[in-house]
């Protein structure tokens, strides 16, 4: 049976499932089991687990640590940060530990923990609330790093990424917390490693990360009433990522815009764009793009904000250079229904 | 006539434990200079008490995390001796199929669960054995063992922290040698009180003398019986002192950062040495039972020498398995 439930509801099944069938699977973060939940995805669950469900000192290295230990102890644990930012603080154990214990027991030893953490964004969040990091974990193997974008995606991924033996960075953005979507009941995987095409087209190739492949699809609705088809590809997975969905994508439409979460310096996009014209130089029709943040950390007046991130007009500009068209009305339009500074209209602050 | 603290039983596996990692190591200082053991090697021969109390007052099942000066705490918890040295010489039969050398040994199989090249990086994974052994109501008992410079990182106090919060099974063991390299530890921290530090964190905290295996043995059974019966955790500062230098197999006081007087004094209060008086004034056993453990010590080590150095490397297409686990 599937029901329509939000992201955050279906994070909140994923992790309540997995600690129903497995003992070994506790959650531990700060605010787990606090009025707010986690933004409501850790609701209820120390009422259902106890101690299992717990909050944890301001300790983000050390917790990280005491984590990585219980999972070489057979333990199997979630952690939960309400800012990725707080990832930072803990580094040392995310990447001189976790990533590398497998390797370095000579295949001996896995590391099975998720660690959640939400990208912040809107309503002033400003520099330290709303970094989009995944780029830098994607850069280290060992580790897996993982970005739903669906309700269905996010409990399927989140349930498989609390099975996996390996060390997970399960990568939420806040503005998908209120998205609703059909999910299934019970337990049931999606695979980590596995980009998913999710609007097919002819002219063009929008790769996209997390909460910009809803950017991109809205993108993709406006230049359909202009004739032009979009294909759009979610990529799910950062690491392992899954480049050959986007590749064959970028050889059938010849043309490739990738649109990241994240800053486009050394970021993620051009891991793409290299891939795809590593493969494909010579066969794509014009040169890929890339929409991504600006060289600038977050502001925090909407004045400046309101130019900092790129929405679905930005990539219709884009696919419309690259097509070389003119668009013959303003897109524009479209998107003045919702502030940019915060994501959906039932949204009020502070967050 | 006063208690005697050991009985012979566990005079015999101290002294084994001691013997077998001052063999071990000297042993390795002696082949390091062939060159062909190609990885950063931190030996602890002066400290070996530490280790060998450590071990021998535990269970095969409990957890014990260590440092990148882990030969000890390897050996004196049980690991393979032959698969520590294949290690060093990255050799398929090492411990880690050669992929992490000297500085990260593992023996899951007798519960040595990691190691670390980073300074303080398993103080908190230890405390997450304990978690795990708590949350799954087990009595076993997980150790940190540490240097005195892991006590300036964070993750020291983030760990002493939790750790008595939750009331876990944890030891907390500092082998104090008073360098973190070349810096003497006055240098480095504010008050010569690292045992004080577990008051802080309302828990136990013992100094002794890492030199007198007896004295830490002692220390370190009363903190697994407090942890293991669920009175939470303790800091033990064991103060010793590593005679060659920081890392590699050759003696450095002649670079000045500490002084030929201070050394000889430390190797006088020498932990072999002085057990062997130890045992054999208090007739727990002879001169005869020391040479021939001795002995056989040294035979086994260099039949583990010969196996290591004649062992093969792994397959050249081993370089990409191994990163994710399956």
């Amino acid at each position: 049976m599937s029901r329509l439930l939000t992201y955050a509801q279906a994070l909140n099944e994923a992790v309540s499932l997995t600690m129903e069938v497995d003992p070994a699977v506790f959650i531990i973060g700060e605010g787990v089991d606090d009025p707010k939940g986690i933004f409501g995805s850790t609701s209820g669950l120390k009422e259902k687990f106890g101690d299992r469900a717990s909050d944890m000192p301001l300790s983000e290295n050390g917790m990280t640590g005491v984590i990585i230990g219980a999972a070489l102890a057979g333990m199997r644990p979630v952690m939960t940060h309400q800012r990725i930012d707080f990832t930072l603080l803990a580094l040392d154990q995310i990447v001189n530990h976790a990533a590398k214990r497998c390797y370095t027991s000579g295949g001996r030893q896995g590391v099975p923990i998720t660690i959640r953490c939400i990208i912040g964004r809107g309503w002033g969040q400003g520099s330290q609330h709303s970094q989009s990091l995944h780029s830098f974990f994607a850069h280290i193997p060992g580790l897996k790093v993982v970005m739903p974008t669906t309700p269905y995606d996010a409990k399927g991924l989140l349930i498989a990424s609390i099975e996996d033996n390996n060390p997970v960075v399960f990568i939420e953005h806040r503005w998908l917390y209120n998205i609703n979507g059909q999910v299934p009941e019970g337990l049931y995987r999606v695979p980590i490693g596995e980009a998913k095409m999710v609007r097919e087209g002819s002219d063009l190739t929008i790769a996209a990360v997390s909460y910009m492949t809803l950017e991109a699809l809205r993108a993709a609705d406006m230049l359909a009433e202009a004739g032009v088809s979009v294909e759009v590809v979610d990529v799910r997975t950062l690491r392992p990522l899954d480049d050959k969905p986007i590749i064959n994508s970028a050889r059938k439409t010849g043309r490739l815009l990738v649109a990241d979460t994240g800053w486009k310096a050394a970021g993620f996009s051009a891991e793409i764009v290299a891939r795809v014209v590593e493969e494909l130089h010579g066969l794509l029709k014009c040169a890929p793009r890339r929409i991504a943040l600006p060289d600038c950390p977050t502001p925090t007046t909407p004045a400046l904000a309101n130019n900092y991130y790129p929405r679905s007009v930005d990539l219709v500009a884009a696919v419309c250079d690259m097509l070389g068209m003119k668009p013959d009305r303003p897109f524009a339009q479209a998107t003045t229904a919702v502030p940019l500074d915060l994501p959906d209209k039932l949204f009020t602050g502070p967050f | 006539m006063t208690s005697m603290p050991i009985d012979t039983t566990q005079a015999r596996a101290l002294y084994t434990k001691l013997v077998l990692i001052r063999e071990v190591e000297e042993l390795i200082a002696h082949a390091y200079a062939e060159q062909q053991m190609r990885c950063p090697t931190h030996l602890c021969v002066g400290q070996e008490a530490v280790p060998a109390a450590v071990g021998t007052a535990l269970r095969p099942d409990d957890y014990i995390f260590g440092t990148y000066r882990g030969h000890g705490i390897y050996l004196a918890k049980g690991g393979s001796l032959r698969a520590m040295l294949a290690e060093l010489y990255g050799k398929a039969a090492g411990v880690t199929r050669g992929k992490s050398g000297s500085m990260q040994l593992i023996a899951p199989e007798v519960g040595f669960l990691c190691a670390s090249a980073l300074v303080g990086g398993t103080i908190p994974i230890a405390v997450g054995g304990g978690l795990a052994a708590k949350m799954r109501g087990e009595d076993r008992v997980s150790v940190a063992v540490f240097g005195d410079a892991a006590t300036e990182e964070g993750v020291f106090h983030e760990a002493m922290n939790f750790a008595s919060l939750k009331k876990l099974p944890v030891v907390f063991v500092c082998e104090n040698n008073f360098f973190a390299v070349y810096t003497h530890i006055s240098a480095r921290q504010c008050a010569d009180n690292i045992y004080q530090r577990a008051a802080a964190y309302d828990m136990h905290g013992v100094r002794v003398d890492g030199n007198d295996i007896v004295a830490v043995y002692e220390a370190m059974r009363e903190a697994v019986a407090v942890a293991r019966n669920g009175g939470g955790p303790t800091l033990i500062e064991a103060r010793t002192y590593r005679w060659r230098e920081h890392c590699g197999p050759n003696w450095d006081n002649d670079l000045g950062y500490r002084s030929a007087e201070e050394a000889k004094n430390w190797m006088q209060q020498e932990p072999v040495k002085r057990f062997e008086r130890f045992v054999t004034e208090a007739r727990l056993l002879s001169a005869d039972e020391l040479r021939t453990i001795r002995e056989r010590i040294v035979e086994e080590a260099a039949e583990a020498l010969t196996f290591a150095k004649n062992s093969p490397f792994p397959d050249a297409c081993e370089l990409l398995t191994g990163v994710y686990a399956p």
